[in-house]
């Protein structure tokens, strides 16, 4: 006799562990693979999972064996057709004939080990840079937010969902149906018996209504016990199911400085930046639009592709994004209907005089539009050491700085590096978090 | 329609396959087995198991407990990636060795597969780890499992307390020398893995208790001297020349602490385990074939089996036992499945209708009738290379058409030492049986000295065989790992 037992119920992933630990032993490879992601995908497709490549010698794992040249060799071949013994065959120019289609065991091959990535332990690696709290990486992760919502009454449950109320009606009704005795009827049966039994010297006729109420009773006894007070079958229980919770439309304005003075690393930084405000978004609701606004001394509505990869030169006027920005909300996303973001990038340099107007551009009309307007200047590695106060810096960032004063809704922040990103949006998450629980 | 002999009526129609229809089969196949073949089997357990959980599998050596390494994590994005491009299948089962004998069949087979997969897993694999000399004799599948329950517990606490990264480069370097880390020749002290485990238990956390300052405390007033008879008495202490290479670093280190030494006992007892199959690929892939052909034919010829179910099982059989020759695309070396089954139903031939050329190699058996004796016989008593020494026939040769070649590195061309014919059957036999000997397919490195009390340098020695010598990035990278584990300096020289 065999003892058959069936495992695919058995949890599954169970070499996730080792998949992990494979993982982060090839971390600079994956680390590259992530970062040309960010490059050269669009900012709402970057969690989509990727491809990584890792040449093959570095995850070798070697023992000693034989070379595939040297020495002295008897091989037995399968399939002779016209050999005799004796004859000689021409070596091949390059290695024996033994290799065969098959890798070895070991997955040893010349060619890169590659494997994809799943959107997770991509975004994984994304937030490493950007020096995530866990807590933040995990609500981000998250596909779809879900709140239990009650929907009815169920045959199963946890004891903490029972509906007692729902419950006792059941068993009244069973009760009733199946005609379970009342203890009044017992005691009233009971008591008759206990005066019958206390006739000391019962007739005929009494010595039968004994019998008969002893098998009255005893009957009625048996069907109580059958007839239970609360049968398994009565319990009901609250039945929840998880509903996706309610979204809004949110639209969400980049705004980027193109001038000359922008180069790779600097448009490299601010796309982390809006690649991070869009995950943060796209968590909260159902359908986020882009909006590229770019500008130099004028502004213009692009694609995504001519906002991070054209050229353009020109002056600097912050002011023309701005109202450019104003212009789009007022043709296409109402503020009633729309919840409107708002995320800058720039070096900081502005057009002398156009910063106040900037300030006041954000003042009257924006930022009573905008759930959130976050600015960064990017500013080089070497600068971030001397501009270490927030009460010195260009025209535009001291302008700003007022607006941030007076608008709890307004981040600034100076980057130099990936990490400084996140900062930005600390308030903004806490914020919301804290949102969630009064709501 | 096949004329149905017996009353007993098909097991299964069609392809689903469900419990019930596992069992009965199951059933009439064990009374084949059982009293036909005179199996002596492990009991059976059969699980159903995923396609996923196939991969799964694959990856940690086809074990279903395994601590965590990285390299299985490789491995399982390998085989994944192959079976999800459709380059491999996957095996339709994994058989392990162990009391009772486990098989892994998948959900996605049919039921004919599942037939022939438990005739040829739960019967003919399991029949041949329960009898062969070499499993009985080097393997412990009472306690394996637990065996490796205990491993994965044990290295998951290591984990913990010493960090994943430090265990993980102590697995790096133990996996590196596995392969040469397995008892040859003489039996490791013998101890069943319950026992052992205990022992170990206790002795650790003895250890952990005190410092360790057994090398501290060694004398060093005496100077390493270079006498002969001194250097004969430390080899002979240190039981040198030894050629497992973890099981000396594990006893004689001079740095490792005792969790350490313990994991490489761990890695280098699992490599022991899969010794004996190394030994036995065409035995017991041929065994198995055999016993699932005779099965299976068994039951269709009286009529529990339909043509259609017996149609796939050939398709199948067909497909495990086909042999490429060496020019077709195909070609990967001489399957083990189609030598193994070719030579165990020529033996069969041979007992039974014998030719005179039969009786002149096989005056033993030939025309004894009783191939099922003979069969159980050499499946308990050989391995590869002595079971194709004894039992390779010159008809099989003939089939497969073998040759023999000699390729001499610095020659331009390799010579044909033989083929399939009266002057060169012997060639053919030794050669291929050579080639399947362990001790010609891997290298032979031993260590052989090392002075504990001087500079600690671990010389170790490949003997080179018919001037093959090592792979030299492999040899430096492994090396490395050496070193690593050792602690100090290691030569290796090769000597001709």
């Amino acid at each position: 006799m065999a003892n058959f037992i069936d495992r695919r119920l058995n949890p599954r992933d169970k070499s996730l562990g080792n998949r992990r630990r494979f993982i982060r032993r090839v971390r600079s490879h994956v680390k590259q693979a992530v970062d040309e992601a960010v490059k050269r995908r669009n900012i709402a497709d970057i969690d989509r999972g990727g491809r990584v490549s890792v040449p093959a010698d570095s995850i070798n794992e070697p023992h000693f064996h034989h070379a595939e040249e040297g020495g002295r060799r008897e091989r037995v071949l399968p399939g002779n057709k016209h050999f005799r013994a004796g004859d000689r065959i021409e070596k091949p120019r390059r290695g024996g004939g033994g290799r065969g289609r098959k890798g070895s065991p070991d997955g040893e091959s010349e060619d890169d080990f590659v494997f994809a990535l799943s959107r997770e332990e991509l975004l994984d690696v994304f937030f490493e840079d950007l020096e995530l709290p866990d807590m933040v990486k995990r609500t981000l992760k998250e596909v779809v937010a879900t709140e239990p919502r009650r929907a009815g009454i169920s045959m199963t449950g946890t004891p903490g969902n029972l509906n007692v109320r729902r419950t006792m009606k059941n068993a009244f009704g069973r009760r009733l149906a199946l005609r379970r005795p009342s203890d009044a009827e017992i005691r009233a049966l009971r008591e008759r018996l206990f005066v019958l039994e206390s006739i000391h010297d019962p007739d005929h006729e009494q010595r039968q209504e004994r019998m008969r109420v002893e098998a009255e009773l005893d009957e009625l006894l048996r069907r109580k016990r059958r007839v239970p007070y609360l049968d398994p079958l009565d319990v009901r229980y609250n039945y929840f199911e998880q509903q996706p919770r309610p979204k809004a439309n949110a639209v969400m304005f980049c705004l980027m400085d193109v001038s000359a003075s922008m180069g790779e690393r600097e448009k490299d930084l601010a796309k982390r930046f809006f690649i991070l405000l869009h995950l943060f978004l796209a968590r909260r609701y159902e359908k986020v639009e882009l909006v590229f606004i770019r500008h130099t001394h004028v502004a213009s509505e692009v694609d995504e592709d001519t906002f991070f990869h054209a050229r353009e030169s020109g002056g600097t006027v912050v002011s023309t994004a701005l109202k450019e920005m104003r212009r789009i909300i007022d043709e296409r996303y109402p503020a009633a209907d729309w919840n409107i973001y708002a995320a800058q990038a720039s070096d900081g340099d502005n057009y002398a005089g156009d910063s106040a107007g900037c300030a006041l551009l954000l003042r009257e009309e924006l930022m009573g539009l905008c759930q959130y307007f976050a600015y960064i200047e990017i500013i080089a590695e070497e600068e971030a050491r001397f501009l270490t106060s927030d009460f010195n810096g260009t025209e535009l960032w001291l302008a700003y700085r007022g607006v941030a004063a007076d608008w709890p809704n307004f981040a600034m922040k100076r980057i130099a590096r990936a990490t400084d990103i996140y900062p930005v949006f600390r308030e903004l998450f806490a914020k919301r978090k804290g949102e969630a629980v009064h709501a | 329609m096949p004329e149905r002999r017996s009353g007993a009526g098909l097991l299964f129609e069609g392809a689903d396959w469900d419990f019930d229809t596992l069992r009965r089969t199951y059933d009439a196949m064990e009374v084949i087995a059982r009293d036909d073949l005179g199996l002596d089997f492990y009991r059976n357990q059969i699980e159903i198991i995923s396609s996923e959980q196939m991969l799964d599998a694959y990856s940690s050596v086809g074990m279903p407990l395994m601590y965590q390494h990285w390299s299985f994590g490789k491995h399982f994005i390998h085989h994944e990636q192959l079976y999800r491009k459709g380059i491999t299948g996957l095996a339709y089962e994994i058989v392990i060795n162990s009391n009772p004998c486990i098989s892994y069949c998948m959900e996605e087979n049919t039921m004919a597969l599942q037939a022939l997969v438990i005739a040829h897993a739960a019967f003919g694999h399991n029949h041949f780890f329960k009898n062969n000399h070499l499993f009985r004799q080097w393997t412990d599948p009472e306690g394996f499992l637990d065996y490796l329950q205990y491993a994965k517990a044990y290295i998951q606490r290591c984990e913990e307390r010493h960090g994943v990264r430090e265990v993980e480069r102590l697995l790096d370097s133990a996996h590196a020398l596995m392969p040469s880390s397995v008892f040859r020749h003489r039996r490791p002290p013998l101890l069943s893995e319950r026992e052992a485990r205990a022992r170990e238990r206790m002795r650790l956390e003895e250890e952990e208790r005190a410092v360790n300052y057994l090398w501290d405390a060694l004398p060093v007033s005496r100077r390493p001297s270079l006498d002969d008879s001194d250097l004969r008495e430390r080899k002979r202490a240190m039981r040198l020349p030894e050629e497992n290479i973890l099981y000396f670093i594990e006893n004689y280190s001079p740095t490792l602490k005792p969790w350490q030494r313990q994991i490489l006992r761990i890695v280098r007892n699992i490599s022991q385990y899969f010794y004996p199959q190394k030994q036995t690929q065409v035995m017991n892939e041929g065994c198995a074939c055999f016993v699932h052909w005779e099965i299976l034919n068994r039951l269709h010829r009286t009529g529990r089996l339909d043509d259609g179910t017996m149609l796939e099982v050939l398709h199948h059989h067909t497909n495990v036992i086909a042999q490429p020759g060496f020019d077709d695309r195909r070609y990967g070396g001489i399957n083990p499945y189609a030598l193994g089954f070719a030579m165990m139903q020529d033996i069969k031939r041979i007992c039974v209708e014998p030719t005179a050329e039969d009786r002149e190699w096989f005056p033993a058996i030939a025309g004894t009738g009783d191939w099922r004796g003979v069969l159980r016989d050499a499946w308990a008593n050989y391995r590869d290379e002595s079971f194709l020494q004894q039992f390779l026939s010159p008809k099989v040769m003939r089939d497969f058409r073998l040759f023999a070649c000699t390729d001499i590195h610095e020659d331009p061309w390799v010579t044909v030492a033989g083929i399939h014919d009266e002057r060169g059957y012997r060639a053919v036999r030794d050669a291929l049986a050579r080639s399947r000997d362990i001790s010609v397919r891997e290298p032979d490195i031993q260590i052989v000295d090392v002075d504990l009390q001087g500079d600690r340098v671990l010389h170790l020695r490949h003997f080179e065989r018919d001037g093959v010598p090592l792979d030299r990035t492999a040899r430096e990278a492994t090396l490395a790992h050496l070193r690593h584990l050792w602690g100090h300096g290691v030569t290796l020289e090769d000597v001709r």
